[in-house]
């Protein structure tokens, strides 16, 4: 049995494995900052108040722009990330 | 059917948050990983020149002043040229690594632009706070491209980047035409909407 081996494997196996979780975290972490501000200061979200607002009160809701960048950012450029992460991880182990 | 100025601003605070996760995504997964498929390499060099070419517009439109005019109108120069080169640089036209430094003279000239437009001090109210505090944070924070420029492959470094983009992107969103700062608000500034 080569245990040496599975501790040089070690190293950048935890590495990329951080750098999954760090990805995987960023997304939900900003949408849920635009969830809390949104709790914290509901009068910026005028749809809860609709009345009277013009076009552009409505369309741009600062919480709600920052919940969308946190979910376009994990539905669209994470998966994929972790996915090349992973090949090189694959690689770097092989 | 023009957007009220503060609304400009929370629209460019969406696209530098989104470019600044881009960005921190590239400091954590590192560049070789992040540059494997191609239209993840161009994302947020793209962006950057988009957000640049948006502010032509908004120079065009937002002409309240000879001041706002002129600082909107380098400032898009800047941010446009600093993405055309990250594009560049990406798709390999240009090589030399101090080509970077055009990001470096668009924080500069940002930063500059920021505070040559605000005429109010910084305690009058919340966009006048808001318009010092951000051309001070680029300013100072124009050390990450430079940086970029002398240690490409720094960590520390991109992240820094990277989450000088989001700071920008919070100052952004807090900005209003008319609110208190600290709960302090000048007499002359006007009533506060909201």
């Amino acid at each position: 049995m080569n245990a040496e081996l599975v501790t040089e494997l070690e190293g950048p196996l935890q590495r990329a494995t951080t750098r999954a979780r760090i990805m995987s975290a960023v997304g939900p972490a900003t949408a849920f900052a635009g969830v809390v501000w949104a709790l914290v200061q509901p009068e910026r979200i005028t749809l809860l108040h609709p009345q009277g607002q013009g076009f552009w009160w409505l369309f741009v809701e600062p919480p709600l722009l920052v919940i969308a960048v946190g979910l376009f950012f994990h539905l669209f450029v994470v998966p994929g990330l972790l996915e090349d992460l992973a090949e090189e991880e694959h690689a770097t182990a092989q | 059917m023009q957007p009220p100025s503060e609304h400009v601003h929370w629209l460019f605070a969406t696209g530098f948050l989104l470019l600044g996760l881009c960005l921190l995504g590239e400091a954590v997964v590192g560049t070789e990983v992040w540059r494997r498929r191609a239209w993840r390499a161009y994302l947020w060099p793209g962006l950057a020149f988009a957000l640049g070419v948006l502010l032509w517009p908004v120079m065009t439109f937002y002409t309240n002043s000879a001041i706002h005019m002129l600082a909107h109108g380098a400032w898009a120069q800047v941010l446009t040229l600093a993405g055309a080169v990250e594009l560049a640089l990406v798709r390999g036209k240009l090589e030399s690594r101090w080509w970077r430094l055009a990001m470096t003279a668009g924080f500069l000239v940002s930063g500059g632009a920021f505070l040559v437009h605000e005429q109010n001090a910084w305690l009058f109210q919340r966009s006048a706070f808001l318009h010092h505090l951000l051309g001070w944070t680029l300013l100072i924070g124009a050390i990450f491209p430079l940086a970029r420029c002398l240690r490409p492959r720094s960590q520390v470094v991109a992240t820094g980047f990277a989450l000088t983009f989001v700071v920008i992107s919070v100052m952004l969103y807090c900005d209003r035409d008319v609110a208190p700062i600290f709960g302090h608000i000048s007499e002359l500034a006007g009533t506060p909407r909201r």
